[in-house]
């Protein structure tokens, strides 16, 4: 019996999609000018596009004077970004009033911070433990060494010396390591049942809260010296850094008491049920959880004290930003009609590599302690 | 308790103690620190700012080298603090500097209400007028009508309302809060005329394209005596303050310069032989040594020198000597004689 019919033995070859479905005509279409409305947004996107980009680039890049240029080249009519102000005076934007023949120094201190940091930041590395006592406890104590001098040989170098992107990266490390034990301390203690812990927690954190940083500073710069009694002087440094560490932990204080609520009722019990004490409780079961749930407000917090690191001025500390209005303002010998405007483009450069980065690091940071409450 | 009593009279010890050290006067406390804590500005081009080396550099930063000569023989044994506008006669007043260099105008109320002591006026400033050359104005009479670009809730707002009430001319400001602002809106050619300092003029013409297309107009409208101050109650030290900013006069008077100071030690000029310290000792009174002025002029210069390197006509500043030339010279800087 034969059975009579059509099968067919091989399959046809796969023909590409018709361009209406793929394609970059496709993807422009469904992308694009889906809508008369999404035409209409694009046609401006793009002239918006054109209008900014050209001009951007030719000042940036195009018609720029390079890191060699001579302040003639920037003074030509048509001259763009006069990158050469830049980088000639880089060492006043990067150390400030430092001694030149000192800069070692910093260098050293940069490089060994980037050396016992960067590990830290990368799971994959061992000896954590080692790596975060030497991070937190050695290496302020040797940066300060060599920073300040004054001992071993080293000519003394007083804190108003330092500045530029020294004093930024200084007061923003030392500001969110401290901040944020202190942040977690004192959202503790908002939690806490005892009366006293309770308030005067409550008080300091609603208090530092309702207050704008710059009053702070203002505060330690202006009203402190006239409380103390004369001759005593505290270092505008310290006062800047205590002054900026306090700002922030409250506002940390608040993100990681937004993260101890979203905790249910049931862990705090679970761990006191297996006989956990307060502070066991805490670390190994309500912290870790709590933490994980916000470290985008905490991240968010970093990267806003790295900004306000520039309000610093107030008190006459030249940080990246300062050094850089110093610098237009001060250099003669550079200025141009677009000497300014570089110097903050680099400034503004500076501080976007920064906070971008931080940024990036907490995302890969919250995948990774990603265990499904991904919402 | 006896802990909290204990901390409290720990606590008292130490405030008296630092009180009692600020009371053996600042020529001693200087002293014993081994330099001289002296206020700048955050950057004044021409008075203190950072020179392409990122050291101090300006005329008021020059008075605090030649303080620190008069007193170490160094002029390097001086520290800078840049203290902004509002802390400075803070920091002053509560010791965290020795000397206040830093464009503080002399008023009297800042004399007599905040217990400092002006030591002199080692710059006389004034509001002046800039105007596009090819306006063709050539008095700041020929201004009536003008837009003026100032800068908003400063002196310098004041004194020119009163200078065209005065006059009774018409004016329209244009205010800004930020100075960068204002010079922009004066380049953009919103305005005709740009008024601030005369010093600051200057400086802001050196940054234009073409400084020469832009003219200062010669009539300054209001005082602004610009000086070093000290804090008040202690003569030792403003006297050396005082006396400093006199030898950097007297030093010009007499021709004695930082090339030819070695020379004019064996000058016959009995004022210039009291001056170096070779007859007489003047020095020592003040608590220094008797080569006080010596040591200024050998390590900072007279203040010719110092205005000729920070603002003179060969800076990219060009601040004519004006004002502030030596009596002899047509201006009004003078210094009582040393004798």
């Amino acid at each position: 019996m034969t059975n009579i019919g059509f099968v067919r033995s091989e399959l046809i070859p796969a023909k590409p999609a018709p361009n209406r479905i793929s394609g970059p005509m496709a993807w422009v279409q469904k992308n694009l000018f889906a809508t008369p409305m999404d035409a209409v947004l694009t046609v401006f996107g793009m002239l918006f596009l054109l209008w900014i980009v050209p001009p951007l680039f030719n000042f940036v890049i195009g018609q720029a004077v390079g890191p060699s240029g001579t302040v003639e080249e920037c003074r030509a009519v048509d001259a763009g970004a006069c990158w050469a102000y830049i980088y000639n005076e880089m060492k006043f934007f990067i150390y400030g009033f430092f001694d030149i023949a000192e800069q070692w120094r910093p260098n050293i201190v940069f490089a060994l911070g980037a050396l016992l940091f960067v590990p830290l930041l990368i799971p994959k590395v061992p000896f954590k433990r080692v790596n975060a006592i030497l991070f937190l406890l050695v290496y302020p104590a040797v940066s300060y060494i060599l920073l300040a001098g004054g001992v071993f040989g080293l000519l003394e170098m007083p804190t108003q010396k330092w500045g530029g992107l020294l004093i930024t990266l200084i007061i923003s490390v030392v500001g969110i390591t401290l901040s944020f034990p202190l942040g977690i301390v004192l959202a503790l203690g908002r939690q806490s049942t005892l009366p006293v812990i309770k308030t005067l927690c409550v008080a300091f954190i609603e208090l530092i809260r309702a207050v704008p940083l710059i009053t702070i500073l203002f505060m330690a710069s202006i009203m402190l010296p006239l409380f103390m009694p004369q001759g005593t002087t505290m270092d505008k440094l310290l006062r800047a850094l205590v002054g900026v560490t306090l700002f922030t932990s409250a506002y940390m204080a608040e993100v990681v008491r937004g993260g101890l609520q979203a905790i249910p009722r049931g862990q705090y019990e679970a761990g006191a049920s297996l006989g956990l004490g307060y502070s066991q409780r805490m670390y190994f079961i309500i912290l870790p959880q709590a933490l994980k749930h916000v470290i985008p407000g905490i991240v968010n917090n970093f990267i806003s004290l790295f900004k306000d690191t520039s309000l610093v001025y107030i008190v006459g500390m030249k940080d990246l930003l300062e050094a850089v209005k110093t610098k237009n303002d001060s250099a003669l010998e550079w200025q141009s009609s677009n000497t300014a405007t570089t110097g903050y483009l680099f400034a503004a450069m500076v501080f976007w590599i920064f906070c971008f980065s931080m940024s990036r690091y907490s995302i890969f940071m919250e995948r990774r302690l990603n265990t499904g409450h991904k919402r | 308790m006896q802990k909290t009593l204990v901390t409290i009279a720990l606590a008292a010890t130490v405030g008296l103690g630092a009180t009692a050290a600020a009371q053996a006067g600042i020529l001693e406390d200087v002293m014993a620190k081994g330099y001289v804590q002296c206020g700048v500005t955050s950057g004044v081009a021409g008075f203190s700012a950072p020179d392409s080396n990122n050291v101090w550099t300006g005329l008021e930063v020059d008075y605090c080298r030649a303080l620190a000569a008069a007193v170490f023989n160094d002029a390097d044994a001086v520290r800078f603090t840049s203290l902004t506008g509002q802390e400075r006669f803070t920091a002053l007043s509560a010791g965290e500097i020795d000397v206040l260099s830093r464009a503080a105008t002399w008023t009297m109320s800042r004399d007599t209400q905040l217990g400092i002591s002006f030591v002199g006026t080692m710059f006389y400033d004034g509001q002046g007028f800039m105007v596009r050359k090819s306006d063709g104005i050539e008095s700041a009479l020929d201004l009536s009508g003008a837009a003026i670009c100032m800068k908003s809730g400063t002196t310098t707002e004041l004194n020119a309302a009163d200078y065209f009430a005065a006059n009774g001319m018409e004016f329209n400001t244009v205010v800004f809060v930020d100075k960068d602002e204002v010079v922009k809106a004066y380049e953009d050619g919103r305005c005709d005329v740009y008024t601030t300092d005369s010093s600051a003029l200057a400086a802001e013409r050196s940054k234009f394209a073409v400084p020469n297309d832009h003219i200062i107009l010669p009539e300054i409208i209001s005082k602004e005596p610009l000086g070093p101050v000290v804090r008040a109650g202690d003569t030792t030290w403003f006297n050396i303050a005082r006396w400093t900013y006199f030898a950097l006069l007297e030093s010009e008077e007499l021709g004695v310069s930082q090339a030819n100071v070695d020379e004019m030690l064996g000058s016959d000029n009995p004022a210039i032989k009291r001056l170096l310290g070779v007859e007489g000792d003047f020095g020592t009174p003040l608590g220094l040594t008797k080569d006080w002025a010596y040591q200024i002029v050998k390590l900072v210069g007279n203040y010719a020198e110092s205005y000729d390197r920070n603002l003179g006509p060969a800076t990219p500043i060009g601040l004519e000597r004006g004002l502030n030339a030596l009596w002899k010279n047509g201006g009004i800087q003078y210094a009582p004689p040393i004798r």
